[in-house]
């Protein structure tokens, strides 16, 4: 299997690139609760103090401000673990941000469940299911730093909600400084006819590895990085139903309300086709090496390889 | 004030001794984990289940038994230390802390050990689910009393101050706080963050009995927990001032060790400080 290099994580790959954007952009204000050395946001902290406020360990009262900043024409980043922001602060952005669907950036750290030995208080593998409900909200998953920093660079030449997942341990480097990604898009990795793997963030290299695995068995599979979660991707979709005899979805989040969910649903309605899922099937993870958490709960190549051949041989 | 025997206090000292050790050493093994926040709150702990808590470790289901819940959970190290020292777990778990398959999860999580009165590690939580618990002893007609150490970071969430004030508007005499003021949250000092001062007033004026200790005085938190004991018809809570990291001199008021375990040679040095065994 193919060694790949780890770079930064991707919450620091934001924190450095959020640093950089200030310059540019005045009008970004930055927002922490308590989590700013864990988030990276302290970067953009230590450069512009005027426009960074901590807001201490009340993410309520954070994400009520952000909406209350972006009504008055700033671009507020707001930032902490992705379980605390959208758990906690739910019903905040429902109302105040989605309800008037204001210009705030929503960049939380520790998603899915390479959050590791802190145990499932600060793994969110439900952040993805809570925040595909609210209406017209972009949500995006960088794979490694060089797609974080730009979806940092572009999130913020849309005025909308955004919400992007970032995670915690180093990224496998997947991309470089120059690779070309389109806003709201998905990135076809590998261009195989016989089946499609669908994944993103952190697991998106075992798509990778899977894929070179088949190839020595004679399948050709086509590899999809969904960085963009929401608006789903019809389109790459209804192809991939069409052109490949099936789908397997690999993500570090619940099964219920994950992409892999999104995607049957769609192709259920438009063309259905067989769909293999692969995610954390209705629990919460617990303390552990990333690893070893991700072998308990079946995030493998393995795994996908098995289900991509089931796809093959016509099984159900 | 009481007068508390000489040897009482030694014998509590030396205890909190041991749990220190156990602190690091745990945090230390797992390579990550909160020792700061762990050891200021170590003579609090240590207090409650050494001389005030009614609890018996061979039943740890008793009904009647007073609860303690650690909202502020991050300083889980501390707790099973001392759930260890009681009896209520084995001694040679410690050393699993944050290890896969381990019952002593990074953060207390009651589906692993069910001796735990509540799955805490998001701050903020712990005062309510402790108000549920002193509603339901005042519906049963139980004398029990329930506990909960809080964070001074975690006192800046507003649910803090929605449960403070529910306490005392239903005159929850059963439900003690106590405040481990460390001065220090992650991000840093809590002046620099965001100052919670005045904090006795703030208490007060949500209708609480407040006791200030120094929160490493054995003394003064036995005595702070005793006159508790006999108020009536209000809430209390303990604000104990205490030492982010206390009791190894380069871990204190040092807030890198806020989320950060000793490396192995911190560790030994830790050790010795603290004393190696006999
Ligand atoms: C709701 C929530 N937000 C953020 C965190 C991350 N976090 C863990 S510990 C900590 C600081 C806690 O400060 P404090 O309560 O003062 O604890 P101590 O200094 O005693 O460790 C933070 C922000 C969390 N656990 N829960």
């Amino acid at each position: 299997m193919r060694e790949w290099n780890l770079g930064k994580p991707t919450r620091q790959a934001y924190g450095e690139t959020l640093a950089e954007l200030g310059e540019e952009y005045p009008e970004i204000v930055v927002l922490d609760a308590d989590l700013s050395k864990s988030t990276h946001t302290y970067i953009f902290g230590e450069k512009f103090p005027e426009r960074f406020f901590n807001f201490g360990i009340a993410e309520a009262n954070m994400v009520s401000a952000a909406a209350g900043l972006a009504a008055s024409g700033k671009i507020p980043f707001c930032s902490s673990f992705a379980c605390f922001m959208i758990n906690k602060a739910f019903e905040q952005i429902r109302i105040g941000v989605a309800g008037s669907r204001l210009n705030v950036k929503f960049v939380a750290s520790h998603g899915g469940i390479s959050v590791g030995e802190d145990g499932f208080t600060q793994q969110s593998v439900e952040d993805i299911a809570l925040m595909t409900t609210f209406p017209e909200f972009t949500i995006v998953v960088p794979a490694d730093e060089f797609a974080t920093k730009w979806t940092i660079r572009e999130c913020v030449k849309h005025p909308e909600p955004v919400y992007i997942r970032t995670g915690r341990p180093r990224a496998p480097i997947i991309y470089d400084e120059n690779t070309k990604f389109e806003w709201k898009g998905t990135k076809t990795l590998e261009k195989g006819e016989d089946v499609t793997i669908i994944s993103y963030g952190l697991t998106l290299h075992m798509a990778l590895d899977a894929h070179n695995k088949l190839l020595k068995k004679g399948i050709k599979s086509r590899v999809i990085d969904f960085y963009t979660i929401k608006p789903l991707d019809e389109e790459t979709l209804l192809k991939a139903s069409e052109e490949t005899k099936g789908i397997v979805i690999i993500e570090e989040h619940l099964l219920n309300g994950g992409l892999g969910s999104m995607v049957a649903r769609f192709l259920s309605d438009k063309n259905p086709c067989k769909i293999k899922t692969i995610g954390i099937n209705d629990a919460y993870a617990e303390s552990g090496k990333p690893d070893e958490l991700f072998e308990k709960f079946g995030l493998t190549v393995e795994n996908v390889v098995q289900k991509a051949e089931e796809i093959m041989s016509n099984g159900r | 004030m009481h007068k508390i025997e000489i040897q009482k206090i030694e014998k509590l000292q030396s205890i909190a001794k041991d749990i220190r050790k156990d602190v690091i050493r745990m945090t230390g093994e797992a390579g990550s984990g909160h020792p700061g926040g762990s050891l200021s709150c170590v003579e609090i702990l240590v207090t409650l289940f050494f001389h005030i808590m009614r609890h018996d470790p061979a039943n740890p289901e008793w009904k009647d038994r007073d609860r303690f819940l650690l909202s502020k959970g991050h300083g889980v190290p501390a707790l099973y230390a001392v759930l260890a020292k009681c009896g209520y777990i084995d001694q040679n778990l410690l050393l699993t802390l944050r290890k896969f398959g381990s019952p002593l999860q990074g953060h207390p999580d009651k589906r692993f050990l069910p001796v735990l009165e509540a799955s805490t590690g998001s701050l903020g939580q712990g005062l309510s689910i402790g108000v549920g618990m002193a509603l339901a002893g005042k519906i049963d007609k139980k004398d029990h009393k329930v506990y909960v150490v809080i964070g001074d970071g975690e006192s800046q969430e507003g649910q803090v101050w929605e449960a403070a004030m529910f306490c005392s508007f239903h005159k929850l005499d059963n439900l003690c706080a106590i405040m481990d003021y460390n001065k220090f949250q992650l991000d840093g000092a809590i002046k620099e963050i965001l100052d919670i001062e005045p904090v006795v007033n703030k208490w007060k004026s949500f209708g609480w009995e407040v006791f200030e200790v120094n929160g490493h005085s054995f003394e003064e938190l036995i005595n702070a927990f005793e006159e508790a004991k006999k108020v009536k018809g209000k809430p209390q809570i303990i604000i104990a001032h205490t030492i982010k990291g206390k009791g190894v001199s380069f871990m204190e008021e040092n807030n890198y060790f806020h989320g950060k375990a000793p490396t192995k040679e911190q560790k030994e040095e830790a050790l010795r400080e603290l004393g190696k065994d006999p």
